[in-house]
């Protein structure tokens, strides 16, 4: 029963996006304007329908969102739903190597924060976690460009490849749209570390992020799972230290952590516009905020709810796992 | 959510939110909340007398000497330099606390309001109307903050910063995205309180419903919320900055805010100019941090099952398991964790 709240936590996104968006009155006045005389502007709101009541236009919208219409942009005449394709594998390559990151970075750590409770790296790592977390990703963007890019020269300081590679890509039969996958089929190694090095400093800004919660959540879920009885009965029959962390209390504490880390997507998402604005890494969020400076909300309107959308699926998806994998969740 | 019942009452001194927990603690347990009491303390009197901590006014270009000029690097008039836009970088940081916290006042006071009452009311009486505010309040919860603040804010003044309109919206599309939470929390506190004791013997005796709402479920039901706050005031500063980073700032002459100032020094960076960034990064930074140990600490001191336990009183930052309330995973994690020493408190 309760994944099929994902129908109606879609609908009300929808609908919520759509009445907010609406207040401020039609699209087409608020991207053009002052720019066109006003029977111009009523013109173009006639023709795209804006001056029919409110009440038609959000069942068309809907409508044409169950026909996976999500509407047409008035700055540039694209579909939303081509600017997904285009630009929404760079976001997601992006979110996968910021998750990377983030388990490299935030599991072992709080595995060990946890083993250690109380001692003095278990208070290092949680200001640790918590500096993570203050950190906006653009100022943690800016400081890494600062160092790296700025001060050592060793890494770019924007874009997602140099030009030569994005060309190279671009005459490739059928790109994907990861960028990495794409520098392998050329099979040229410079074009693999060309596209990893501009991928570094995004991945690390987006990835330290979510690492403080992931560390958190391990370090929270693991004291629990630590002093359980079973473990203790573990350690007196001789299991070694490493193998009571990393199987006897890491395992059964995966599941909380399963599900929370399919809350913290939304806010990867969320990080992935600033990075991507921070960065010029031309996905989902950078486009957003392109189209929010045009003033062009109907390709505002139609990326967030798209967003909505995925997170809304994503976090679905995790909950079905967590189900599966966790045999005393039954829904 | 565990809150003890039945607790007799302490002194005065004794219940005050933070002075309590301040004496409760123990180790590096009191080292965190020390410290980021100290930071908050700092940032509340930065924002409070910024007009007299900073040298100069946040959209002042020119003194006596003449123009200050844009990108210039630190120096003594300037202490941390002057911003692409030719202002002072150290009064703008300083400036920044007092629209900062002005912010997160009215965006953390709205919401606790409009979360608290929808809650009783949602808890207390149940039906429709409760089941449709949950679904709506999951619905907004599970959808990036962020974006949300952003349809908000072109709601409210069509994505244009104005004035104290500027304030106002960035308040506002804060509230609503907080709302969700308290709703959560006050609603799962009203619903298992309705069925204590106490509010049968109310309602026996003849109480109004408002009575019985306001007087007995209110006060019990709102323990939680100081560390929500606290919590929810740093992610606050986070979301107003990453709104400002995103053009929907005030305007420089408005007033000064942080993340605003970071999307300006956004192409300073890639010229090697540090200055114009490290300095409203670094408000954010340490605001957050000073809250976020605030919210932490608390907790941790408020959780009875690990202030019980003297040896552990730092125990685990269950920052998710209030700040994300009943959501499955962390109930789960709570649950299957502390059975043990839950299970009665629950009842």
């Amino acid at each position: 029963m309760r994944f099929l709240l994902i129908i109606p936590t879609i609908f009300i996104l929808v609908t919520l996006v759509f009445v907010l968006m609406r207040t401020t009155g039609d699209p087409i006045t608020a991207a053009l304007g002052g720019r066109l005389t006003p029977d111009q502007l009523a013109e173009r709101i006639h023709n795209a329908g804006y001056d029919r009541p409110v009440i038609v236009q959000y069942f068309e919208y809907l409508g044409g969102l169950l026909r996976g219409d999500f509407g047409t942009t008035i700055s540039d005449h694209r579909p939303v739903t081509e600017i997904l394709l285009t630009y929404g594998s760079a976001t997601l390559e992006l979110a996968i190597y910021g998750l990377i990151v983030a388990f490299i970075v935030g599991i072992p750590l709080g595995m060990w924060a946890a083993y250690r409770r109380d001692k003095a790296s278990d208070a290092v790592l949680r200001i640790l976690a918590i500096l993570f977390y203050a950190t906006p990703v653009f100022f943690a963007g800016m400081l890494l460009k600062l160092i790296f890019s700025v001060g050592l020269g060793i890494l770019p300081v924007s874009g997602r490849a140099s030009t030569r590679t994005e060309l190279n890509i671009q005459f490739l039969d059928n790109p994907t749209g990861i960028h990495l996958i794409d520098a392998f089929r050329l099979g040229d190694p410079d074009a693999v570390g060309d596209v990893l090095s501009h991928a570094a400093l995004p991945a690390i800004a987006l990835g330290l992020l979510t690492a403080g919660v992931f560390l958190r959540l391990v370090r929270t879920n693991m004291i629990g799972t630590l002093t359980k009885d079973y473990v203790d009965a573990a350690r007196s029959r001789g299991v070694s230290e490493f193998r009571l962390v990393r199987t006897h209390a890491y395992r059964p504490a995966l599941i909380p952590i399963i599900t929370v880390m399919g809350m913290q997507i939304a806010l990867m998402l969320a990080g992935a516009v600033l990075t991507e604005t921070t960065f010029e890494w031309k996905g989902l969020g950078f486009m957003l905020v392109q189209y929010l400076q045009s003033r062009d909300f109907v390709a505002v309107q139609g990326i967030v709810v798209l967003l909505a959308v995925i997170v809304a699926i994503t976090n679905f998806i995790v909950d079905i796992i967590a189900a599966l994998i966790d045999p005393r969740v039954r829904y | 959510m565990t809150t003890q019942t039945g607790t007799p009452r302490r002194s005065l001194l004794d219940r005050l939110p933070i002075l309590r927990q301040l004496r409760q603690s123990y180790g590096i347990q009191r080292g965190m909340l020390i410290a980021g009491l100290a930071i908050t303390i700092v940032f509340a009197i930065v924002a409070i007398f910024a007009p007299w901590l900073a040298p100069y006014g946040y959209a002042q270009l020119s003194d006596d000497n003449g123009g200050f000029g844009a990108q210039q690097p630190p120096s003594a008039a300037h202490l941390f330099g002057t911003t692409v836009g030719g202002f002072d970088v150290l009064s703008r940081v300083l400036w920044g606390a007092q629209t900062a916290a002005l912010v997160v006042i009215v965006a953390v006071v709205l919401s606790i309001f409009i979360g608290v009452i929808l809650g009783l009311l949602s808890g207390y009486f149940g039906g429709w109307i409760d089941r449709v505010l949950v679904v709506i309040c999951d619905a907004i919860y599970a959808f990036p903050s962020l974006l949300l603040a952003i349809v908000i804010s072109i709601a409210i003044s069509g994505g244009r910063s104005n004035l104290i309109g500027g304030i106002l919206t960035a308040a506002m599309s804060i509230t609503v995205v907080f709302i969700p939470q308290y709703f959560r929390v006050i609603r799962a506190e009203t619903v298992r309180i309705k069925a204590e004791a106490f509010v049968e013997s109310a309602k026996v005796l003849g109480a109004s419903n408002v009575r019985i709402m306001s007087l007995h479920v209110f006060r019990n039901a709102t323990r939680t919320l100081p560390l929500i706050f606290t919590l929810n005031a740093s992610e606050a500063i986070l979301t107003l900055a990453g709104l400002g980073f995103l053009g929907f700032g005030i305007e420089p002459t408005a007033a000064s805010e942080w993340g605003y100032d970071l999307n300006k020094a956004l192409a300073d960076v890639s010229s090697g100019i540090w200055w114009t960034s490290i300095g409203p990064g670094l408000g954010i930074v340490l605001a957050v941090l000073g809250m976020t140990l605030v919210g932490e600490s608390l907790n941790d001191l408020n959780d009875p099952r690990l202030r019980g336990r003297r040896v552990v009183a730092a125990d685990s930052g269950e920052m998710v398991e209030t700040s994300v309330v009943p959501a499955v995973g962390t109930h789960d994690a709570s649950e299957g964790d502390n059975d043990d020493a839950s299970e009665g408190e629950r009842q």
